[in-house]
């Protein structure tokens, strides 16, 4: 469980707007996160709610309107570009949809390769690269002699998500941001990449915000839920105390979203 | 990447338009070397000579070996080149006014047309309402044809340089022929001369070279500026992106073309090299291209692969290189497309309205319109001297327009049909 000891990250007041005068969309309302180190965090909300808009926030890909953001006990301070890249070397993601992740003009093994470099690894031997490359996929169940020189579109989407994941292997950041990494998957794939990602997060002990729309999978998976809708936070707290006992009407109208697989289905209903 | 090439490659109309310009490619390219002529060399004295092949008299006349054929109707033929359709319909006005019934006249059969004016023509007969002048045109027609029916042979002689009398050289007989290889001068002029006598099919080739030349240059020159810029503004944005949109709007509200006129002439005649004007298009033009690719930056930018790139350590460069680029790629040859053969119609237009390259150097397709309108070549209808002009402009953007249908085709599944 959560080593509730040091926060890693935090955000005071996190307000995002698109557009102005009509075309004003609030996507992030005053939204307050703090995530401590080792953790698990999930954000669970409908299509919409604004979780990707926060995620890319955190990311610092996308700029807040209002608001501040803490990393480890400072105020992050992003302007400059240079500034933003020291920061991805702490903070990680993976994308929503893989079909859109990657350049379609890039070859896999360059992917595998910038992961490897970023790490300070540009100077290493080619067969070393080779070799970290290889462990990376063989931790996602991916054979590396197969990749390369192929391109990540001639990839399913789940092949893809582990790629994502391999990357996330050899980059070992402090922060990971999962948004919906298996949404665009299907179920049988999904537990596999769940498995994957839950177990290197416990190898390399890295902090995790986990992104879904999908109540169920964040009990299974997060030390702290966080309900969002409509861009803000309508309830918090541990994982047992946000879907166990549900304070909030729409935490509850999500969790009897869910479909109780248990239960038998009802065929004259249908 | 080579997946699209292919792609590219079977789409019919972009097939179609891109062997129309490479055969004119090539034909430019060939050309010169089989006939290595400077194509502002004045060959003939005199304007628009039209087209045919050109064989010299006085060598024909002295060609070692004299053939003779006796081909029927030659005489015939030759009276008929003779006689021109106005002589022709002015016999049949005299004849008619003489009282001669009109079904008997027959203009298009020469023979019988002459045999009825000898046996009917009196110069004296008066013909009522019939004007003095007239009276004297046809006396002389009657004396023109009567040269023509002249039979004999030709007297070929030379001036004796002592005694100043003359020579006979030799006979030309009617049914004398020589054979046209063995004619030491003779000259293809496949599409005339221009009004200066120059060979119109030399000149028109070195114009095409020299005005894709200008669409090349000044393509490249507005598609670099355009990418830059567009690149510049979409991606980086805030306040570069504000000045760069302030002069783009700047730009589109001036008419390039009116920008393109006023910059020619104030450049002067001599300073408008064709490298120059190309130039000035280049930069005249750079505007339509900067809006589109500016678009097309500001949707790629906050896509997941850029995000991606920048997670991996990129740096802005390197993702606009690699992350951007390759996307509006096919955009951008498109662009450059439309780019060149915009700029070839601009050159056209301006050297039309005389602000074009400096005549003295190169023609280019502009200039040869020009000089054919100065010169009433339309008027006067002497179509080799514009007509092939025109066909090579249209079949160049015409090209150019087709491959370009064909790879938004490619590149845009839904234009598919
Ligand atoms: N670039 C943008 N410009 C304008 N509006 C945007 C932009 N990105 C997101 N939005 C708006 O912000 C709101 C939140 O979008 P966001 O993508 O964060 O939702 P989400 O919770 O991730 O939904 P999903 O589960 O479908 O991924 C939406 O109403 C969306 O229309
Ligand atoms: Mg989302």
């Amino acid at each position: 469980m959560a080593k509730r000891e040091q926060i890693c990250l935090e955000a005071r007041g996190l307000t995002k707007v698109f557009g102005f005068g009509r075309n004003k969309t609030v996507a992030v309302d005053h939204v307050d996160l703090t995530l401590y180190e080792g953790e698990v965090v999930s954000i669970v909300g409908e299509s919409g709610s604004g979780k990707t808009t926060l995620a890319k926030i955190l990311l610092g890909l996308i700029n807040e309107t209002e608001g501040e953001v803490y990393f480890q006990g400072q105020k992050r301070d992003i302007r400059s570009y240079r500034q933003k890249q020291e920061y991805w070397k702490n903070i990680q993601a993976i994308f929503q949809d893989p079909f859109s992740s990657y350049n379609i003009f890039n070859k896999i093994d360059s992917v595998l390769l910038d992961c490897i470099h970023m790490r300070g690894g540009r100077r290493l031997p080619y067969e070393k690269k080779v070799e970290l490359m290889a462990e990376a996929c063989r931790f996602v169940n991916l054979k590396f002699e197969e990749l390369t020189n192929k391109y990540p579109f001639e990839l399913s989407g789940g092949q893809m998500q582990r790629l994502m994941i391999a990357r996330i292997f050899l980059l070992k950041p402090r922060i990971l941001v999962a948004d919906e990494p298996t949404s665009m998957i299907d179920a049988c794939s999904r537990a596999t990449i769940l498995d994957m990602l839950m177990q290197l997060r416990n190898e390399i002990g890295m902090t995790v915000i986990f992104i879904t729309h999908d109540i169920g999978l964040a009990y299974y998976v997060s030390d702290t839920v966080y309900i969002m809708e409509r861009g803000r936070f309508v309830e918090s707290g541990s994982a047992d105390k946000v879907i166990l006992t549900p304070s909030h009407p729409y935490t509850k109208r999500l969790i009897s979203d869910v479909p109780k697989i248990y239960e038998e289905w009802d065929l004259s209903t249908v | 990447m080579k997946h699209t090439l292919r792609q590219v490659f079977r789409s019919g109309k972009f097939l179609f338009g891109f062997s129309i310009f490479v055969s004119l490619v090539l034909i430019v390219l060939i050309y010169p070397l089989l006939v290595p002529d400077d194509p502002l060399r004045i060959l003939g004295q005199g304007t628009f000579f039209p087209p045919g092949i050109y064989v010299n008299t006085y060598d024909s006349i002295n060609t070692s070996t004299k053939y003779t054929l006796n081909l029927p109707n030659a005489d015939v033929r030759r009276l008929e080149s003779k006689l021109s359709q106005e002589d022709r319909l002015a016999m049949r006005e005299w004849l008619i006014a003489a009282g001669i019934a009109e079904s008997e006249i027959d203009i298009e059969n020469t023979s019988s047309l002459l045999a009825l004016w000898n046996s009917n023509y009196d110069p004296k007969k008066s013909i009522p309402g019939m004007t003095n002048a007239r009276r004297n045109y046809f006396i002389r027609l009657n004396n023109s044809l009567k040269g023509l029916t002249m039979a004999g042979d030709l007297v070929v002689a030379s001036k004796n340089a002592e005694s100043g009398g003359l020579e006979d050289l030799g006979v030309v007989k009617d049914t004398d022929y020589v054979n046209i290889s063995e004619v030491a001068n003779v000259r293809l002029l496949l599409l005339g001369t221009d009004n200066f006598g120059r060979d119109m099919l030399t000149e028109l080739v070195t114009a095409t070279r020299v005005s894709l030349q200008i669409g090349f240059v000044a393509g490249l020159i507005a598609t670099l500026i355009g990418l830059t810029l567009g690149l510049l503004a979409g991606y980086v944005g805030g306040i570069v992106d504000d000045i760069i949109m302030f002069f783009t709007n700047l730009f589109t509200v001036i008419p390039s073309f009116v920008l393109l006129i006023l910059i020619s002439y104030s450049l002067g005649q001599e300073q408008r090299g064709a490298f120059t004007v190309a130039t000035v298009i280049g930069f005249t033009s750079w505007v339509w291209t900067t809006r589109a690719v500016r678009a097309q930056v500001v949707s790629l930018r906050n896509r997941d692969h850029v995000n991606l790139s920048k997670l991996s350590g990129h740096s802005i460069a390197h993702i606009i290189i690699h992350d951007i680029l390759p996307y509006i790629a096919s955009y951008v040859v498109m662009a450059l497309i439309l780019q060149i053969s915009s700029g070839i119609l601009a050159e056209a237009g301006l050297s039309i309205l005389g602000l074009g390259p400096k005549t003295t150097e190169v023609p280019t397709l502009g200039l040869i319109m020009r000089w054919a309108m100065i010169y009433q070549a339309h008027i006067q209808g002497n179509w080799w001297a514009y007509l092939p002009v025109l066909v090579t402009i249209a079949l160049i953007t015409f090209s150019m327009n087709l491959m370009n249908t064909g790879l938004d085709q490619v590149f845009n599944p839904a234009l598919r049909d």
